[in-house]
């Protein structure tokens, strides 16, 4: 299952710059657990130490806020684009 | 830059230079400004903000800008005593921070966007951007045509038709997203870092939202240096509400009032009410919503500051209530029929929980309370199509106005 993930910027310096990575996966929290063996310390800046995703992260897939869908139990199928965006913006 | 030490991670701590970043590296909390006090407490007094300019401007030692370079007309709006409005809820002493009168557009945001224009250009951007519901894209449109600077407003394509030609005026690039303001808000987070644009509310936002704190300063001043016992605030991200509570603790910090007791009270419509709604179930996160009211300019369903509002309403003794559609127009209508002030639903959502908040015993008759209206009605005509009498028609003849209007008197 090949899926597309868009980086933000804090994250990048564990992506070498990229924005943009591609990873294999049928869940969004299995596509976390790639990403931590791609890209290790990915995890932790995720999810916290009870494997909820942190506060200020939003995760989307396909710009569906995963927590109107399964949160990190939603499934995720071949060209998906699972987007973390820092949820800190806004204001009318 | 004496007076402004960093930015800092309301979370974690850890700090950073002052630079357009909104967002902590490690744990993703919101940077915030950090201020030197005991700096700013020796150079601050009464005297000196009151010779000061008539704008928010005379408070710039409590802001983090060096200099103003657009906005300078903006804020010292009218507090105004609302006799009649108080009369008829049972408030001996209520007032109207009038912000439906801010220049240039109308609206609390041109007090932000003073702050994160003049902010962007100290940083030498030539761009500037937001994603909003509508007074903000009018004020960032109106500030960069002011400052010469290009612009790109992102707005929900639904959004009332007199506030998408209150930005075009200005010639921005108006982009109109399908789709609500937590999606317009979502695309914009993604882009704004690789563009290079000065989004206000995004990469400027630590700078952009400090200017909400002139709403608390310039009350307090306005009463005489006194802060109110209760305020009611509406709230969409959130941020406006906790920074009015940040500005009223920061008057103490450098010692131009002795004390601040001020209970913070929330407004939201019941149609998109996150924070409300985690208030009352007793939750110390939020859970997004999906907006659906008339209320747009405070519809946001996942908002940045809500734990920030929680923690404030926790801190000050207060409380939250929300308003339905109909009690958002009969606000509108009750503040202009009493008062003379045309406000829109943020503000009609306003004044509808004031009036709960009175039956419901929060706030007692003698005290000093002051309601926030933020944003004017004359943007949002089309919600009170359908709610408010036809004119009288009349021939221009003495006898038609005799029969159709003398006689009805």
């Amino acid at each position: 299952m090949g899926i597309t993930v868009r980086v933000p910027t804090p994250l990048r310096r564990l992506t070498d710059g990229q924005g943009e990575v591609e990873v294999e996966a049928r869940t969004v929290k299995e596509a976390i657990e790639k990403l931590e063996e791609m890209y290790p310390g990915f995890k932790e800046r995720i999810l916290d130490e009870n494997g909820e995703v942190r506060r200020f992260v939003n995760l989307y897939v396909n710009d569906e806020d995963i927590r109107f869908l399964k949160g990190v139990d939603t499934e995720l199928k071949e060209g998906d684009v699972l987007s973390i965006v820092p949820a800190i913006a806004g204001g009318r | 830059m004496a007076k402004v030490v960093g930015l800092k991670c309301k979370e974690c701590g850890r700090e950073y230079p002052v630079e357009p970043l909104h967002v902590c590296e490690f744990c993703f909390g919101p940077l915030e400004v950090v201020y030197d006090y005991e700096e700013i407490k020796r150079n601050i007094s009464r005297e000196k903000i009151e010779k000061g300019p008539k704008s928010l401007w005379r408070y710039i030692d409590l802001l983090p800008v060096e200099k103003p370079r657009v906005g300078l007309s903006a804020g010292f709006t009218p507090l105004r005593r609302a006799e009649r409005l108080g009369e008829v809820l049972g408030l001996e002493n209520l007032y109207i921070k009038d912000d439906s009168v801010n220049h240039p557009t109308l609206s609390f945001k041109d007090r932000v966007v003073s702050v994160a224009i003049s902010k962007a250009i100290e940083f030498g951007f030539d761009t500037a951007a937001c994603a909003s519901t509508g007074n903000l894209a009018n004020s960032v449109a109106s500030h960069s045509a002011q400052a010469g600077l290009d612009c790109y407003v992102f707005i929900p394509a639904n959004l009332e038709t007199q506030k998408i030609f209150g930005s075009l005026v200005f010639k921005p690039t108006v982009v109109a997203v399908e789709g609500t303001y937590d999606d317009v808000n979502r695309l914009c987070s993604e882009i704004a870092n690789d563009l290079g644009w000065a989004f206000v509310n995004i990469n400027i936002r630590p700078f952009y939202a400090e200017g909400s704190k002139t709403l608390a300063f310039e009350v307090v001043e306005q009463l005489g240096w006194k802060a109110p016992d209760a305020v009611v605030v509406p709230a969409a991200s959130g941020s406006l509400y906790t920074k009015i509570w940040k500005g009223l603790k920061e008057l103490k910090e450098v010692g131009l009032i002795d004390s601040v007791s001020t209970r913070m009270f929330g407004a939201q419509a019941e149609g998109c009410s996150p924070i409300a709604t985690a208030w009352k179930e007793g939750r110390d996160f939020i859970k997004p919503v999906r907006p659906n009211t008339i209320a747009k300019s405070i519809a946001i369903g996942n908002p940045a500051d809500g734990i920030y509002a929680l923690q404030t309403t926790r801190e000050s003794g207060g409380d939250w209530e929300t308003a339905t559609d109909e009690e958002i127009i009969e606000g509108i209508k009750l503040l202009a029929e009493t008062e003379g002030i045309f406000t829109e639903t943020a503000g009609g959502t306003t004044i509808a929980v004031l009036k709960k908040l009175v039956e419901k015993g929060k706030i007692d008759p003698k005290e000093t309370v002051v309601a926030y209206i933020t944003g004017n009605g004359y943007k949002t005509l089309e919600v009170l199509e359908g709610h408010l009498p036809e004119p009288v028609r009349i021939k221009a003849s003495l006898k038609d106005f005799k029969e159709k209007v003398l006689a009805k008197v």
